[in-house]
């Protein structure tokens, strides 16, 4: 059954059956003068399956390889006696065969048993075939690591990382051999693939033998990563290789991060490489800051559930990042125009994480420890706990005045921290804190700070306990941004401070959300505000990033999105139907984001109700309320196609019709629906299936080749 | 992965597999809603280069049995020429083959295109004769009456998972 390979199903219930007799047999008592049953068992599977290893065009090869390691999987006896017999014969194949695909299949079936010996644990010396073959197993995997296949070597990547976990296999000079092909194939093979897989395999090995890894891979890292930056790149070619080699150091020592002594060795690393890189002025500097960003990012991932490794790199870090941006912001303030790279946005929006995840796994009293000295360092501009910290002038984020501005940037930095700190961890100063943030995301004039501040601000009020502190703040932010909002050159910043203090509340059921969300629904009718306000739906919906999610311990309670439709869909539907024409497309807008979403079950159920405005929209002139409906409509045929079979001659009828409009994101989005018809039932369908296909060959022809395209798709799944 | 075992031999078992070309980058003409744009070669080759071989988990294109240059298109005269290579001079498919590459252009191309499918010149045992049957009409519009026929063909056309 398993060579004629007619069905998956009976192939893998073949091979189970095959595994639980040998189980059996390898259950049965060996006396000296009875068969050994096991034994002739497996003997007569090898004799079956052995010869077929070593054919030459390889026909049967996964079959009878499949059969042998469900035989010997079963139990450690087995395992020997098939390995003893197999082993030595798929090494010598592996030497017969030159072509890089065979071999590759050879090292697969190699993998194979390899893997079954990480179930028996450490290698027994006395038994094993395996322990026996050392040499030339090493050899043959090292071979593969050197071959110019890329699919050979990761195979050979694989089969090293399976070794590497056996205990005792490996020993101290093949260790320092497999590190040294791990370090070359990382930096220098050309094919990615390959590089990456490298860096996992060394991030899976780095625990196991951690001496072994941060005394031979970082040491050459870390050569390669400064040899790369002090030599002066002439030309382009050579800039664009020495760029990817420094990126792949930085992607390598993040990948060995994987053990506490590693990682103490790899973030001074990291940090002294971002202090050099953030002193360039050149094009590609922010992109190389960012990239050293990326690469703590994953260390203080990796560093979250070790709660020693977790406050190293908290204390390693936090500061130091700090530090380099004060200073840089300091030195702007001082002498404007300097242009900093680490002051620009995506740089900034890079760090946001790094701190983040340093900090979200904070024990409480470390956290609090750490409070205490950003809190001040913000508000007063206490400096004396950051790492070199003589400043050309003082540290003032919140006061007043334009050469102040690249000093509030970092108010970001101050989002990442406090907006990650665990719940119950005191914040002192907050009220002033709070205070301070309102201020300056309405009086700001940079949209990145007034931003940041505003989603600092709704972070804290987020987690803030409950009472009438909480209640004051809430209405001078209120009595802050009304007059704002009202008129004047700061409405969108006044909107944006709305927004992000309405999801703060929707998240924890706080009762002034329905009256923060009835202003924002008043919104949609405004001409300039509206369609802003409209994807401000989104924003609230929506799982954002770096503020306001549960991964940083804010105040989410469950299924607050169905509250948030039940709510406020039904005054959506009636704003709609009061609209005027140029603002009808805002309300459909805010209510496809509240329904894209939803959890699938819930829209299902209040899907009936809503279909009718939909259609209805469909009539409406307006390009953009088409565009929004259909854009509404596509995800509702995917999820809820038998509600929507209802609906299908219209849906037809009215989809065909909009793929002949003149504009031409209109045309795509209706073909899109068209497409996404096709996942109604084919009974549904099928009195519709030669109009439709009739009709779509004039879209076939449309001027404009995405329309075209979309217009194939739909023809020919229908 | 080297083929199943047992049933028929795959005639050709270890292709050499070429790289596919990334997605066609979207231009700013080509977001301009007044301005139209020509159906050129490279549209054509999108439109053929992911169907499926019969035989192997590939594409057309990944077997090098479709190449960019070996299509020539001309909008405004409605004319479309394909050329394909099998991967083998005797392979068995390549009429399959020929048929899937006409029934996606007939499905995807405005109708007054005239289309030409043919093998490219010496590279086939049996060019001749399988040119001759992908360029008549009505043996095409047969073919595809024969409902098992058309279920490989969709299979072939059908987007990979």
């Amino acid at each position: 059954q398993v060579f004629q390979t007619a069905s998956e199903k009976v192939e893998t219930e073949c091979l189970a059956a095959l595994h639980a007799l040998s189980a059996c047999l390898s259950r049965s008592v060996l006396s000296s003068d009875t068969e050994d049953l096991l034994d002739s068992f497996l003997s007569s599977i090898l004799q079956d399956c052995r010869h077929h290893l070593c054919e030459p065009d390889m026909k049967l090869v996964w079959p009878s390889a499949k059969l042998l390691q469900a035989a010997a999987s079963a139990s450690l006896r087995a395992y020997h006696r098939v390995t003893s017999s197999v082993l030595p014969l798929l090494l010598e194949q592996y030497t017969k065969h030159p072509q890089s695909s065979q071999r590759r299949t050879i090292m697969e079936m190699l993998l194979g048993f390899l893997e079954l010996q990480q179930k028996w644990g450490r290698v027994e010396e006395d038994a094993s075939t395996l322990l026996s073959l050392q040499a030339q197993v090493c050899s043959v995997v090292f071979s593969a690591l050197t071959d110019s296949s890329v699919q050979l070597q990761l195979v050979g990547i694989r089969a090293l990382t399976v070794l590497g976990s056996l205990q005792g296999f490996l020993s101290p000079s093949d260790l320092e051999l497999v590190v040294d092909h791990l370090i070359r194939v990382t930096l220098h093979e050309e094919d990615s693939q390959s590089s990456e897989a490298a860096m996992e395999a060394a991030g899976t090995l780095a625990p196991i033998y951690p001496k072994v890894f941060s005394g031979r891979m970082v040491p050459r890292l870390e050569e390669e990563l400064q040899s790369g930056v002090s030599s002066s790149e002439r030309d382009e070619e050579s800039s664009r290789d020495c760029s990817s080699l420094r990126q792949r150091c930085l992607q390598a020592l993040a990948a060995v991060s994987t053990h506490t002594s590693i990682v103490r060795e790899t973030v001074p690393v990291l940090l002294q490489h971002l202090r050099k890189v953030q002193k360039g002025r050149e094009a590609g500097s922010a992109r190389d800051v960012v990239f050293v960003c990326q690469s703590l990012h994953r260390v203080a991932l990796q560093c979250q559930q070790d709660v020693e490794s977790c406050w190293f790199y908290h204390q390693a870090v936090v500061p130091c990042l700090l530090a380099m941006a004060v200073q840089a912001a300091v030195q702007e303030s001082a002498r404007p125009l300097l242009d900093k790279v680490l002051l620009e946005e995506e740089v900034l929006a890079a760090m946001v994480p790094v701190i983040s995840a340093a900090t979200t796994h904070l024990s409480p009293e470390l956290a609090a420890q750490s409070v205490s000295h950003v809190v001040p360092l913000f508000l007063d501009g206490e400096v004396s706990f950051l790492p070199q910290n003589n400043f050309p002038c003082s540290f003032q984020p919140f006061q007043d005045g334009e050469c102040l501005e690249a000093q509030r940037r970092l108010v970001a930095l101050l989002m990442a921290f406090i907006c990650s700190l665990p719940r119950n961890v005191v914040i002192p100063q907050q009220e002033r804190l709070l205070r301070e943030l309102l201020a300056l995301t309405c009086s700001c004039n940079c949209p990145f700070t007034a931003t940041t501040a505003a989603k600092c601000f709704a972070g804290l009020v987020n987690k803030h306990p409950a009472g009438q502190q909480l209640d004051e703040i809430l209405q001078l932010a209120v009595n802050t941004l009304e007059p704002s909002l009202a008129e004047g050159p700061r409405r969108m910043q006044a909107l944006t401070l709305l927004l992000w203090v309405t999801k703060a509340l929707v998240l924890r059921y706080h009762p002034l959300s329905s009256r923060l969300t009835d202003k924002l629904l008043g919104l949609l009718g405004d001409t300039e505000l509206g369609p802003a306000a409209a994807d401000g739906f989104a924003l609230l919906m929506a799982e954002s990033p770096d503020v306001l999610h549960k991964g940083c311990h804010a105040d989410v309670r469950i299924m607050f999105r169905q509250r948030f439709f039940t709510d406020n869909v039904p005054k959506l539907v009636q704003g709609f139907h009061g609209a005027g024409p140029d603002v009808k497309a805002n309300y459909l807008k805010g209510l496809s984001h509240v329904l894209n979403h939803l959890p699938k079950p819930v829209l299902v159920t209040e899907l009936p109700t809503l279909l009718s405005l939909l259609l209805e929209a469909l009539s409406c002139s307006d390009r953009v309320v088409q565009l929004s409906t259909l854009s509404c409509l596509q995800p509702l045929l995917l999820e809820a196609p038998q509600i929507m079979s209802l609906h299908v001659e219209t849906l037809v009828t009215k989809f065909l019709s909009l793929t002949s409009s003149p504009t031409m994101a209109v045309r795509i989005a209706a073909l899109r629906c068209v497409h996404a018809l096709t996942s109604l039932p084919t009974a549904v369908l099928l009195p519709y299936k030669a109009r439709v296909i009739r009709a779509l060959a004039k879209p076939l022809d449309d001027k404009k080749r995405l329309v075209r395209k979309e217009a194939v798709a739909a023809r020919g799944e229908w | 992965m080297v083929g199943a075992g047992g049933g028929a031999p795959l005639e050709n078992a270890n292709p050499l597999v070429y790289r596919r070309s990334g997605e066609r980058p979207v231009t700013a003409r080509e977001e301009d809603d007044e301005v139209a744009d020509t159906i050129d070669d490279r549209e054509i080759f999108d439109l053929i280069r992911s169907i499926n071989d019969p035989e192997h988990p590939l594409t057309l294109e990944e077997l090098n049995v479709v190449e960019q240059v070996r299509v020539k298109v001309n909008d405004a005269e409605s004319t479309v020429a394909v050329e394909f290579t099998p991967t083998i001079p005797h392979c068995s498919m390549a009429t399959l083959i020929g048929l899937s590459i006409k029934v996606k252009l007939i499905r995807s191309l405005p109708e007054r295109f005239k289309l030409d499918v043919h093998i490219t010149p010496g590279t086939h045992a049996s060019e001749h004769a399988v040119n001759k049957q992908l360029a008549d009409k009505e043996r095409v519009a047969a073919a595809l009456e024969n409902s098992h026929l058309l279920e490989v063909v969709n299979q072939c056309l059908s987007a990979r998972s």
